[in-house]
């Protein structure tokens, strides 16, 4: 097994700059996920990873070596598509024992068997073996793609989203199922996707990438709760995070045109010395507004439901004062009516500060 | 705006039937979602709607006329494919114009109807643009543009968000509704997405292999699956399933016995009751459970079933707990806080306030 290293990676295509010198290391077995929009450069950083492109500039180090000069078929790293490629007249089995018997290997016949029987046990593919695998569903065709990456026990596994040709509910499933794989294998996941779901419940870490440049790196817990940017902040969640235009004026916060004013924490006060009466923007995740009936005592603020989004599990409610519109976490017990006015109570400890200028956080 | 109303609508190709005697009333205003898995009829449903595919059997209504055989363009609904269709040689003012004066309107009912949709959709900055300069997100915005400027009883639309990414897709979820609440036409939306039919429908209706499952809201769907196959396919983490077998405890009581654990699972006297009146006794059964009701403790407590954690999955205001059961995967939800250790022991029970039990043979809910 092993680590990953990226030093000032950079990637051009004609005019484009798809990397721009990228710095990254992977910990050795690591499930390190590179989460951003379509165009930012995640397919091309594994790519580079695997030796499928050649960088402008920089170095790829696998295992502490620099493979930039290396063939992919040398670098020792399994690769696993969106668009799963499975020999199609090939039984399972036959698929999961091809990459055990090219001539860089040389297993013996048992040897081959008793990896393939392995990897079936960790997969439960084992009564799919003889099937030919134009008859298995989706989700088992997956597990197949998966099984021939992880049969050879490469250094380095790199998927790009290998989940979403998948069903919504076969996701979910398969989500635990990698994230249980890669403890059980103990190797290194170097995983690509555009789900922030999947990149919060199973990455260890976790790097955010627009435009060819990392936005922030962290935990699942750190991006989430301390985003370094309003990009990051937005990327991550669901629903949405609430961004509002605001004011300082000494230690209260202004929303838009004095829609709602609140008092602000001690702590975020020394903070925002040098904001006074400078815009900024002030996030918010709907989770941390609660919805009342009732005026609570700080930071509750009249607004109106405009509409409402149930989610079975929870209600997401689109609430307006004024020119503002915002979203906000109810309960369905609330019961809450569309056109009906309610208490929007801010939890301002937990909101998000961002510059306007430059849009990183205070 | 526009109430419609379909009645015993069938369509054959070939040997296969997409639809098969559906019945449904769309009432004006109405934010409808057809769901269902691909194949399930719902496009074929949407065409019938639209006049693109004339039903085999049954009747369409629109505003109460009969419309089964009248042509799509003479329906005066606005179907959108895909939002992208755009002509690329024409600006966003020349594409949402195109179908005023392709039907002949004059030069100020026309400014007066562009200023409403660049007011409704926030696209006055780019009224002099190419598609080609347009981020996704506003070429959305002209797209829908052309379908509202001319006024339509009616919106159809299908997948029109299907090909974006996850976090673009949720945006446009909450704008589709809120031009929906905005200008309050009769919508039909085409999905297979179960999360787009909760967040934008007021009514949803199930579809599978051409079969009307379910309509109702997205709460009444979510709390009260009529079977099996609408359980599983709202909700997100889904709902659990454990088989089960009902059977006596020592003192008489009807319990519900997990098929791979050696376990009982006590159920309320309510439910104890559906179960005798029915006769389900003696039948398999299938407990449904969803992952916010079940409950997750690190002490044994009364009825709680001892088991070790597989995964945990961390969401941000959220965790989702996956415990082994047996071979099946209970996902238990939890708050933020709560993160144990993989291969903990940890104990879940069930709140029986929520559940739902179904036959196992024909998927039925029993409740």
């Amino acid at each position: 097994m092993a680590d990953v290293k990226l030093i000032s990676l950079t990637k051009t295509f004609g005019d484009i700059t798809a990397i721009d010198s990228m710095n990254l290391e992977i910990k050795d077995k690591e499930f390190f996920i590179l989460l951003g929009p379509t165009g930012a450069g995640k397919t091309t950083t594994l790519r580079l990873v695997a030796g499928l492109e050649k960088p402008d500039k920089g170095e790829v180090h696998l295992d502490k070596f620099c493979v930039n000069n290396l063939s992919p078929a040398v670098r020792d790293v399994a690769f696993v598509f969106q668009y799963y490629t499975l020999y199609p007249n090939y039984t399972v089995r036959q698929n999961l024992e091809f990459p055990l018997r090219s001539n860089l290997r040389r297993l013996s016949k048992p040897e081959i068997s008793k990896k393939v029987a392995e990897v079936a046990r960790v997969l439960h593919i084992e009564n799919l073996l003889e099937r030919e695998t134009i008859n298995l569903s989706g989700g088992e065709m997956q597990r197949v793609a998966i099984g021939r990456a992880i049969v050879r026990t490469p250094k380095v596994f790199l998927m790009d989203e290998p989940l979403s040709n998948l069903d919504a509910k076969l996701r979910e499933e398969m989500r635990a199922e990698l994230a249980r794989l890669h403890l059980d294998l103990g190797s290194t996941f170097f995983y690509v996707t555009h789900d922030q779901i999947e990149a919060m419940t199973m990455g260890d870490r976790v790097a955010v990438l627009n435009e060819g440049k990392i936005l922030q790196i962290g935990t699942p817990d750190e991006i989430y709760n301390l985003p370094k940017d309003v990009f990051v902040a937005r990327f991550i969640g669901s629903p949405i995070i609430n961004l509002f235009d605001a004011t300082i004026e000494k230690d209260t916060l202004i929303f838009g045109k004095r829609d709602m004013v609140c008092s602000i924490f001690e702590k975020q006060c020394s903070l925002l010395k040098n904001y006074n009466k400078k815009n900024l923007i002030l996030g918010i995740r709907p989770e941390d507004i609660e919805v009342s009936r009732e005026k609570q005592k700080d930071n509750s603020f009249k607004s109106t439901v405009y509409f409402k989004q149930s989610m079975g599990i929870e209600d997401i409610l689109n609430l307006k004062i004024n020119s503002i519109i915002f979203k906000a976490i109810a309960s369905p017990k609330l019961q809450t009516k569309v056109g009906e006015t309610v208490y929007a109570n801010i939890n301002i400890d937990r909101s998000h500060l961002f510059d306007t200028e430059t849009n990183k956080r205070i | 705006m526009a109430e419609i109303v379909l009645k015993d609508i069938v369509k054959r190709f070939g040997d296969l039937i997409a639809v098969n005697n559906l019945s449904l009333n769309i009432k004006d205003k109405e934010f409808l979602v057809l769901l269902g898995p691909s194949g399930c009829g719902k496009t074929t449903t949407l065409r019938c709607i639209s006049g693109l595919e004339t039903p085999d059997e049954g009747k369409i209504f629109i505003d109460g006329e009969d419309v089964t055989i009248r042509r799509a363009s003479r329906r005066d609904i606005a179907f959108v494919f895909q939002l992208y269709a755009l002509y690329p040689h024409m600006t966003v003012y020349g594409n949402i114009t195109y179908p005023l004066i392709n039907q002949r309107y004059s030069k100020e009912k026309i400014k007066k109807e562009v200023d409403r949709v660049v007011e409704i959709l926030k696209i006055k900055h780019i009224l002099n643009k190419k598609p080609r300069e347009l981020s996704g997100g506003d070429m959305q915005r002209v797209a829908l543009g052309r379908a509202i400027v001319r006024r339509p009883k009616a919106f159809l639309l299908d997948e029109p968000i299907g090909t974006l990414d996850a976090k673009f897709r949720e945006e446009m979820r909450t704008e589709l509704k809120k031009l929906h609440v905005d200008i309050g036409a009769t919508t039909v939306y085409v999905t297979h997405d179960q999360v787009d039919a909760m967040s934008m429908g007021d009514s949803i209706a199930i579809m599978n292999f051409g079969v009307l499952q379910q309509v109702g809201t997205p709460n009444e769907i979510y709390t009260n699956p009529k079977n099996l196959f609408v359980a599983n396919f709202i909700g997100s983490p889904g709902m659990n399933f454990i088989n089960c077998n009902p059977a006596m405890d020592s003192s008489g009581k009807l319990v519900l016995r997990p098929l791979l654990i050696d376990t009982f699972i006590p159920i309320p006297d309510r439910i104890q009751k559906i179960i005798l009146d029915k006769k389900e006794e003696e039948k398999e059964l299938v407990l449904g459970v969803r992952p916010e009701d079940v409950m997750l403790s690190m002490k044994k407590g009364e009825n709680y079933i001892e088991t070790k954690v597989f995964v945990v999955e961390t969401a941000g205001s959220y965790n989702i707990i996956d415990i082994k059961l047996g071979s099946d995967i209970v996902r238990v939800r939890t708050l933020p806080t709560i993160a144990p250790k993989i291969g903990e022991t940890v104990y879940i029970g069930v709140d029986m306030k929520r559940i739902s039990i179904f036959n196992k043979k024909d998927g039925n809910s029993i409740m």
